[in-house]
């Protein structure tokens, strides 16, 4: 092929490599950049406290050792703040959704009255910023004694992020076609056999996408967890990572074992559903 | 979730249907109760924690109360009294300059980064997630592992005395000159991935017939960029911006957990300011009062990411 074509043909293959390597260099730079500081944060996790005392923080690593996530996650509570955090963001991220989809459902697949209104009330709702509810949210849920309690917060976790699943959900359930649950309609299909039976399984992918993301938020939360929670104990990982940095003040290899543990499941998360998760991220701001 | 119901066999049965009354379909379309419990059980929880709460957060703001004896009515006293407020002032200049450069930095280095690896080729998805995977952690984590770079032994101080700038090291977050932009540069290395993703699948929705048009007219890489490429960005540019000033209005846990607003309030932002005076300061009317000025704030955007949905949405 080479010896056939001419000399013009060679420059721009020439050309074109150097562009590739350019790219690579370019973005490779880029990456390396990015991923430093996490990779920062794990040499510094498997360090002695005497070894970054003696050498910085900065500096090359002369010891390792798990010692560091022993402290965080037994001493410095990261057990139990990581399992709060699952007893809230499981529960949440399922209710939400269930409670989502019924809504984008029945929003989308029948003639409600107000159906546009009542969908951009819910939106509007998620659209505000929290701080004007963290007042009244804190009193509401000590007269209802959640104060305090996982309760409170899943329930205003369901109740804040409900409005922008609905619609984002409702956006999906339009494309399904009407035919399909005319047809069950008339084989005298009831509306939760519609919903659980044909539209449910229909808007998988975007469940699939928006599952991802908002565990990913929920976990992540630590506004409500602190207006709401007040016990070191109930909090979740991420409030508890706070309480660490005050905990071990300058014994880095703690703080950043812990840190490690509080980005572990969301890291895995994104690591095994990538495509969904960044599917989810189109899908709700492509609206 | 078991069965997926295909569609074929309920398509066989179509002739059979056709010897229904016509006036079936209509009778579909009306409402069963269990349909209105699909919406009204999420709208009560949405009323319940969302809008019921929000009345009060402004009534709230209308009031002194430190929460343990009864709120009391003061009309628009709060708000004057942030006229007055030095550390409100600090507040809201610190949140503009945070909306500029943290919302302006984030859309423009996105963008850069979109067009960097737009292109489907071999590599390009693991420069992707290297600059996505910080999305995912959170705030919190984030904070904690820049602090660690941010030490007086950490290894921005190193870097920097490595390439013979020693002069310019100092304890970035606990220098009033530095602090706020030590906190903004972990905020940003978080979101770029984020507006990164919304910018490619923009870019890739862009018909590349327009692209072959061009090069046609003889365009160069820079006109295309500027006669194509920003113009078909509109819509997604107005979405970015949307989620940039909103999530800069909420930005709370980096802040929180970097500085908590200090030193003296040189990081203070609304979000923090009002976190801080309602729930440590106890002043809880004050704080709605600072609420309801993040609420004010936000309204524009709001309205507009409203309208464009309700557009949409038909």
């Amino acid at each position: 092929m080479s010896a056939t074509s001419g000399s013009t043909s060679d420059t721009t293959r020439t050309r074109r490599r150097l562009a590739t390597a350019g790219f690579h260099l370019g973005a490779g730079t880029l990456s390396a950049l990015w991923l430093l500081p996490i990779a920062l944060v794990l040499v510094t996790s498997v360090r002695t406290f005497d070894d970054i005392a003696a050498n910085g923080l900065g500096g090359l690593p002369h010891s390792f050792t798990l010692d560091g996530f022993r402290q965080a996650w037994v001493d410095g509570g990261q057990q139990r703040a990581l399992i709060n955090s699952m007893l809230v963001t499981v529960p949440t991220v399922l209710a939400t959704l269930a409670l989502a989809s019924m809504a984008a459902f029945a929003l989308s697949r029948y003639e409600l009255p107000l159906r546009r209104t009542l969908l951009l009330l819910m939106l509007g709702g998620n659209l505000l910023p929290p701080q004007i509810l963290l007042i009244p949210v804190s009193r509401i849920s000590e007269t209802l004694g959640l104060y305090d309690t996982l309760y409170a917060l899943i329930g205003v976790q369901i109740g804040f992020g409900v409005g922008f699943y609905v619609f984002v959900l409702y956006g999906f359930m339009r494309s399904i076609p009407v035919e399909i649950q005319q047809a069950a309609v008339i084989d005298g299909a009831s509306p939760w056999q519609i919903y659980s039976r044909i539209v449910l399984p229909l808007t998988k992918p975007a469940l699939a996408a928006l599952s991802a993301l908002s565990f990913t938020w929920i976990f992540n939360d630590l506004l409500w967890a602190i207006t709401v929670l007040r016990t070191d104990s109930r909090m979740p990982i991420t409030a508890s990572l706070i309480g660490l940095q005050g905990q071990y003040v300058s014994m880095w290899n703690v703080i950043a074992a812990g840190s490690v543990i509080a980005a572990a499941p969301t890291v895995a998360v994104f690591l095994r559903f990538q495509r969904h998760f960044v599917a989810g991220l189109n899908l709700g701001a492509v609206k | 979730m078991a069965a997926v119901v295909t569609e074929a066999p309920r398509k066989e049965r179509g002739p059979q249907e056709d010897n229904e009354p016509r006036g079936r379909r209509k009778r579909s379309t009306r409402v069963p109760p269990v349909v209105l419990a699909f919406v009204l059980v999420p709208l009560l929880a949405e009323a319940f924690w969302v809008f019921w709460p929000a009345v009060q957060g402004f009534y709230l703001s209308l009031t002194d109360w430190d929460g343990v004896s009864a709120p009391r009515f003061i009309g628009l006293d709060n708000f004057r009294e942030m006229s007055g407020d030095a550390v409100f002032r600090t507040a809201v200049l610190d949140t503009v300059l945070w909306l500029l450069l943290f919302g302006g930095l984030s859309a423009l280095l996105g963008l850069g980064a979109a067009l960097l690896l737009q292109q489907e080729r071999r590599g390009v998805g693991f420069y992707r997630a290297a600059l996505f995977l910080p999305v995912v952690f959170s705030l919190v984590a984030t904070a904690l592992v820049w602090q660690a770079m941010y030490q007086p032994d950490g290894l921005i101080n190193q870097a920097l005395e490595g390439i013979g700038l020693g002069h310019l090291t100092r304890a970035w977050l606990a220098d009033q000159d530095t602090a706020l932009y030590a906190v903004i540069v972990p905020a940003l290395w978080r979101q770029i991935g984020y507006v990164m993703i919304l910018y490619i699948a923009g870019l890739k929705g862009i018909d590349p017939v327009l692209y072959e048009a061009s090069k046609v007219d003889g365009a160069n890489r820079r006109q295309r960029f500027r006669h194509i490429t920003l113009p078909q960005l509109r819509s997604v540019n107005a979405v970015v911006l949307s989620v940039i000033v909103i999530d800069s209005l909420r930005s709370f846990d980096v802040v929180w957990a970097l500085t908590r607003g200090g030193p003296y309030h040189s990081s203070e932002l609304l979000s923090t300011y009002m976190y801080s005076t309602a729930f440590q300061s106890l002043r809880l009317g004050y704080g709605s009062a600072l609420a309801v000025v993040i609420f004010v704030l936000a309204f524009g955007v709001i309205a507009s990411y409203l309208v464009r949905a309700f557009r949409e949405a038909d």
